[in-house]
């Protein structure tokens, strides 16, 4: 018997010049160029299955956790006073801040070790670039993937909140997205500035300690934000969880407030999203290209 | 600068590169290159650590924008159709930027999918890639259980998932043990049967001997010299080399007693290189001179060689 021909070994086929099986290159441009960011979405999406279940324990204790321990056992000290909390449980008023917060804190994590490693420590980008992958649709197709995270871990907070009865209105689910979009909001502006670091000097350590603890202490989450004095109220109102909160609010217990406010919200975390977007695209696109 | 290019017809060259060259601040990386790749040729970019070859894959691959000059590949401008240039090649980094976390076959699928290439594809196209790349058995293994050679055969295999006509290779071998690399020369040299244009940047001369019909040598961003191995090795060296060595403290000062055996002397800190075209008969006249080398080597010339006549330097400094 004679050894096989490197043709037949590499193409099943016994032919000296094998016909190209893959589609055409022209092809792959076209279907890169209008599904790029989802064919990225989808590695990142395998990767992060890859360690699916600490995603979901943390999806499902850190709620169940803090409901706990805050809505059951801090408001045995607290629910006394509930004209404080709109005439809600204290558990129902901190529902929402809680969601709202997991959603944010995911996006510290997601949105800056992940990007440091595909520029610089084991530099995952870089192969996505050498194909017909542009540099925006891979900081596309990793904002899509991370929001399929908010999403899916928002649903299971939800869940949650609802079996401890702290969503008693009908337009509760509506929560989801508003964290969904404040996880954004404040995840893509972050993730301009992880993509423009060089160099990793603890950076991340610190945003987790000086600006997403603050804004978690300070934004309305167990109190409300005009309890506090006015010098540091300011904290709030910058802060993707005070507007994402509020309007959580407004969804989870119909919370009354100025429609203006509502638009207000709504307008501040889709500009900071759209902003972050606007600098993450700039950023990947001159990192990537020098 | 000269309009870029955005033609249909078929181009007689794959890739055609005019006064193509890139700075970074101060620096010029690559000075004012030209070359052109016929289809099926494999084409070497020999030369030193910064020379400017990886910067010169990076512009072929439609990464890195040229500063001035023109860059086509199959006729069309990387800059400007960057997806359509991109999706015609295999590349394969100096540094492989693998997916650890993934498994071994899901490298190559993850990779296929980037050019919107099925499953139904990928799927029987990884295993017989994994077979090529001779990984079949790690195929569920996770990458970092991977040695140097077999993480680098794996990126050779994802490089060539999409059927790729043209392969840009960034010095494939560097870093690996000689089995590895006869391996991967073995690999390579399959695939330029197969009529894939080879692009290779390298500074181990044998490796440029053994992969490349042309070559280009570089030096500080500029071509130095241009031709197959054999013609190279020919215009600018002899058919054989004798080295000497006196001892690291009298091969100065001995070589001004060698001059006239052969065509051309080299002094180098650690031997004296005589080139020649009759070795022995060389090695002869110095012993008829009354000099007794430590040690003595009659072999061919290299492309080492070419490049030592070239820049006066030693390729790997």
């Amino acid at each position: 018997m004679t050894e096989p021909s490197f043709a037949e070994d590499i193409t099943g086929s016994p032919t000296a010049a094998p016909p190209l099986r893959a589609h055409s290159p022209e092809v792959s441009a076209a279907k890169a160029r209008r599904w790029g960011a989802f064919y990225y979405a989808e590695q990142v999406l395998r990767v992060m299955k890859g360690y699916g279940w600490s995603i979901f324990l943390y999806s499902v204790g850190q709620p169940a956790a803090y409901l706990f321990a805050m809505g059951v056992g801090l408001a045995t000290l607290v629910d006394t006073n509930t004209t404080v909390f709109g005439g809600v449980s204290y558990i129902a008023f901190i529902a929402p801040a809680l969601l709202i917060s997991a959603a944010v804190m995911t996006a510290a994590t997601e949105f800056t070790f992940p990007v440091m490693d595909g520029f610089r420590w084991r530099r995952v980008y870089y192969a996505p670039h050498a194909s017909p992958l542009t540099p925006e649709q891979i900081a596309g197709g990793q904002i899509i993937a991370v929001t399929f995270r908010f999403l899916l871990q928002s649903v299971i907070y939800f869940v949650i909140v609802a079996m401890f009865g702290a969503s008693p209105s009908g337009w509760g689910w509506g929560s989801v997205v508003v964290a969904t979009l404040a996880g954004l909001s404040f995840g893509l502006p972050l993730m301009a500035y992880a993509a423009s670091i060089k160099e990793d000097k603890g950076q991340f350590a610190m945003v987790m300690r000086f600006i997403v603890m603050p804004l978690f202490l300070f934004s309305g989450t167990f109190f409300p934000l005009d309890t506090l004095p006015v010098v540091v109220r300011w904290i709030g109102w910058i802060s993707p969880i005070w507007h994402g909160t509020e309007l959580g609010r407004v969804m989870t217990y119909g919370y009354e407030e100025s429609p203006v406010l509502t638009i207000v919200h709504v307008v501040f975390l889709l500009g900071l999203a759209w902003l972050g977007w606007v600098l993450t695209k700039r950023q990947f696109v001159k990192r990537m290209g020098q | 600068m000269p309009a870029k290019a955005a033609g249909a017809a078929p181009p007689q060259y794959v890739i055609t590169a005019e006064n193509l060259t890139k700075t970074y601040g101060d620096v010029t990386a690559v000075d004012g290159i030209s070359f052109s790749v016929p289809a099926g040729e494999s084409f070497g970019l020999l030369g030193p650590n910064g020379a400017g070859k990886s910067t010169t894959m990076k512009m072929i691959g439609g990464v890195a924008q040229r500063t001035s000059g023109s860059l086509t590949i199959m006729g069309l401008d990387p800059e400007q159709h960057g997806p359509e240039v991109r999706a015609h090649l295999g590349v394969v980094p100096q540094q492989d930027n693998l997916d650890e976390e993934l498994k071994v076959r899901d490298n190559l699928l993850v990779y296929g999918r980037y050019f919107g290439l099925p499953m139904s594809y990928l799927r029987p196209k990884a295993d017989e890639l994994l077979e090529f790349a001779q990984l079949t058995d790690k195929a569920k293994s996770k990458v970092d259980a991977l040695s140097g050679g077999m993480k680098r055969r794996l990126t050779i295999a994802r490089s060539l998932i999409n059927e790729p006509r043209i392969l840009l290779l960034d010095e494939p071998t560097t870093g690996l043990d000689p089995q590895a690399r006869h391996i991967l020369w073995d690999r390579l040299f399959r695939l330029k049967e197969q009529g894939v244009t080879l692009i290779l940047t390298t500074h181990y001369m044998d490796e440029a001997e053994q992969l490349c019909d042309r070559l280009i040598v570089v030096d500080k961003g500029r071509i130095m010299a241009e031709g197959s191995p054999a013609s190279l090795i020919r215009e600018y060296s002899t058919r054989e080399v004798l080295e000497l060595r006196f001892g690291s403290e009298r091969n100065a000062s001995i070589a001004a007693e060698l001059e006239g055996i052969g065509e051309r002397l080299e002094t180098l800190p650690d031997r004296v290189l005589i080139y020649t075209n009759d070795g022995e008969g060389a090695l002869e006249e110095v012993s008829g001179r009354g000099l007794r080398p430590l040690a003595s080597l009659v072999r061919r010339s290299s492309l080492e060689d070419v490049f030592l006549r070239l820049t006066g330097r030693s390729l790997v400094d």
